[in-house]
């Protein structure tokens, strides 16, 4: 059984004057510790396909199965839960809170699912340290480097032991070195058996990934394994 | 259903959002800190107004009847001016004729009169009165005694003073057996009234600043043609009302009022004091109530539009705390606890301020502030800040996650 089940999803916006499509049947299955990069055009549908995968937002119709769960059957709170245990966002633009230090903010997920403090503080710290910011955990956001940031991001991402990790362009706003850091720290995990879903425009970036997928006007136009990913070939 | 973590959560986030906006979230409680003075400080005046009256109560003896040509309270005072005087005579025949009162006394008044010794000087009210006086007083003679039945029918030169008039009068001197001039007439004080107090606030019905004297001698240096008062005091055990009704049927016939017209004179007792004080404690508490629900509403109106601004500026984390688990539940409650912590602060604040000036009340007019306004306060506080953060909490509760985290 595949973890992704998605299965002729349209999400359709009504503006009104006219409908928006933004995905127009899409259909595709994720495994356990896949890659997968997302990429296509501005406006083809990537962050939508994103959040429809990451239960922040529902399909207009289709099916979308996450872990053998239909989705669609889900309530509010249900949906909330989802994404508190199972799921893992980096966001193009870090979204930490800014006035809490590196460590509250790992935290939140757990705050959210009822750990007690104790191992929140435990289970946050060991995220900062493993995505190297031991150093930096009572800094907050304005005393830290994009970089630092988005390893910030990335920590309260897993911190939660997710069972995938949705990245929207998590280095759209990094400098290309920077860059190459936060995905070798994507890397790491994949190799760990995360299942990673990432979206991005740069071909160089996908090519980390062993999956990739190319939207095109919401639908998908092309779904291929990439011979040889960035990731064997720099270990060999 | 309010879960810890959500709570802590929400302390947490509402004090790093207040400290973050401090001037905002001061000046935002204008409305609450208002609020609160006014109901603090409004309780504290009419407690102290409340003590008072108990004092002013006990000091005007209980169960005393005032028959006078004027009413206290109320009434008609036109009409009165034109009431026959209230005369020793009839005081005497009621005194025979009444038999249910230990005391019926006649007393003479009259106001603001020099007292002298050597060369320091009072003005107050001098009394000319039997020593059936002691009995409706209240108070007794600290130092000395009263007159007795044989120097008030023989009209000696004594007196007895109030407590203020022998302090100002004699500072450390001992002012038993010494000679007083009460509007140019020798006088030997006999005795010293114990101190009274102030009588609602005020000094000039208080016995402290009067002179007693005994009533012939009084008619014979200030006049006869006066109305004096008759204080009536009953005996233990006999039915109030019955004696009450007695003692007007009784007076009446005395003052030759023909049956069916009303009272030619005033009833009065402490009770016009109660109502007095009935009429002030309502007329503070309606105009309390009217600012404090006025600077309540403008205060809940407040909070709810900067909690608005709040939830708006805030819409991006909003979205990031839905992304990573967030219920509605736990947003609501993060927005109403911080509605609710600003508006305890401004309790706390508005506390804060009206505590020293409850300090200078008392000064004025004894009093305390009753701690259950303090509760009361910081409770309809916090209420004023749930009831006006309800909907801008409900409105961040209810936002979809993609929208707030797309919102710029
Ligand atoms: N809330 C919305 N209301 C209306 N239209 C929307 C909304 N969200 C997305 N769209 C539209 O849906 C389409 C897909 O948007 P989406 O954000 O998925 O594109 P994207 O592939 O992520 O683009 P980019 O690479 O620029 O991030 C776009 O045409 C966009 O205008
Ligand atoms: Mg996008």
């Amino acid at each position: 059984m595949p973890l992704i089940h998605i299965k002729d999803v349209v999400k359709t916006y009504d503006m009104g004057a006219e409908l928006v499509h933004a995905l127009s049947g899409v259909s595709l299955d994720i495994e356990e510790n896949e890659y997968v990069a997302i990429m296509g055009p501005s406006g083809s549908g990537k962050s939508t396909l994103m959040n429809v995968i990451g239960c922040l937002d529902t399909p207009t119709s289709g099916l979308y199965e996450f872990t053998d769960q239909n989705v669609g059957d889900l309530d509010d709170n249900e949906l909330a839960e989802i994404r508190n245990r199972k799921i893992g966002f980096v966001f193009q633009t870090f979204n930490l809170l800014p006035r809490s230090t590196a460590l509250h903010n790992v935290e939140l997920p757990l705050i959210y699912s009822g750990v007690t403090a104790q191992q929140r503080r435990e289970k946050a710290e060991q995220a900062l340290v493993s995505v190297g910011l031991g150093d930096r955990m009572t800094h907050k956001p304005n005393e830290l480097s994009g970089g630092q940031r988005q390893r910030v991001a990335i920590a309260r991402a897993l911190v939660n032991d997710p069972s995938i990790i949705l990245a929207d362009e998590p280095t759209g706003n990094l400098d290309s070195k920077t860059g190459i850091e936060i995905m070798q720290l994507l890397v790491d995990l994949h190799e760990k058996g995360n299942t990673i879903i990432l979206v991005t425009h740069e071909e160089d970036i996908a090519a980390h990934a062993h999956r990739i997928i190319r939207l095109f006007d919401g639908k998908i136009a092309s779904d291929e394994v990439v011979a040889e990913p960035l990731i064997y070939a720099k270990a060999e | 259903m309010l879960r810890l973590h959500d709570f802590k959560e929400g302390i947490r986030i509402a004090l790093t959002a207040i400290g973050a906006n401090k001037m905002r979230s001061v000046l935002t409680t204008l409305g609450i800190v208002i609020g609160v003075v006014v109901v603090t400080l409004m309780a504290t005046v009419i407690e102290g107004l409340g003590g008072a009256l108990d004092k002013s109560i006990s000091s005007l003896g209980t169960d005393v009847y005032y028959l006078s040509k004027w009413d206290w309270f109320g009434g008609e005072w036109w009409k009165a001016r034109n009431r026959k005087d209230v005369t020793v005579e009839q005081a005497e025949r009621l005194r025979d004729k009444f038999q249910l009162a230990e005391a019926v006394v006649p007393v003479a008044s009259t106001w603001q009169r020099t007292m002298k010794y050597k060369n320091r000087s009072v003005k107050g009210n001098v009394n000319g009165t039997d020593p059936t006086y002691e009995i409706t007083s209240g108070v007794v003679p600290e130092d000395g005694r009263f007159f007795n039945l044989y120097e008030s029918n023989s009209g000696r030169p004594v007196c007895v003073i109030g407590y203020d008039v022998a302090k100002n009068l004699f500072e450390r001197e001992d002012p038993i057996g010494k000679t007083i001039k009460i509007s140019g007439y020798s006088y030997r004080v006999i005795g010293v009234f114990e101190k009274e107090g102030d009588f609602l606030g005020t000094s000039m019905f208080s016995k402290d600043t009067q002179a007693f004297i005994p009533l012939p001698n009084f008619l014979k240096i200030f006049g006869t043609n006066r109305s004096i008062d008759i204080h009536v005091k009953m005996w233990e055990g006999v039915d109030k009302e019955s004696a009450k009704e007695e003692m007007i049927g009784a007076f009446r016939e005395i003052r030759g009022v023909p049956p069916g017209e009303e009272n030619d004179f005033g009833v009065n007792t402490q009770d016009f004091l109660k109502q007095v004080f009935d009429g002030v404690v309502s007329t503070i508490g309606i105009v309390g109530f009217l600012i404090t629900s006025l600077s309540l509403l403008v205060g809940g109106v407040g909070i709810m539009n900067i909690m608005f601004v709040s939830v708006k500026e805030r819409t991006k984390e909003i979205g990031t705390r839905k992304a990573l688990g967030a219920k509605r539940r736990s947003i609501l409650f993060q927005f109403l606890i911080e509605a609710a912590t600003i508006c305890m602060m401004g309790g706390l604040l508005g506390l804060a301020i009206s505590w020293p000036l409850s300090l200078i009340i008392d000064e004025v007019l004894p009093s305390s502030m009753p701690l259950w306004v303090v509760g009361l306060s910081l409770s309809i506080s916090i209420a004023v800040g749930l009831i006006s953060g309800i909907v801008p909490a409900y409105t961040a509760a209810k936002m979809n996650p993609v929208d707030a985290l797309r919102y710029e």
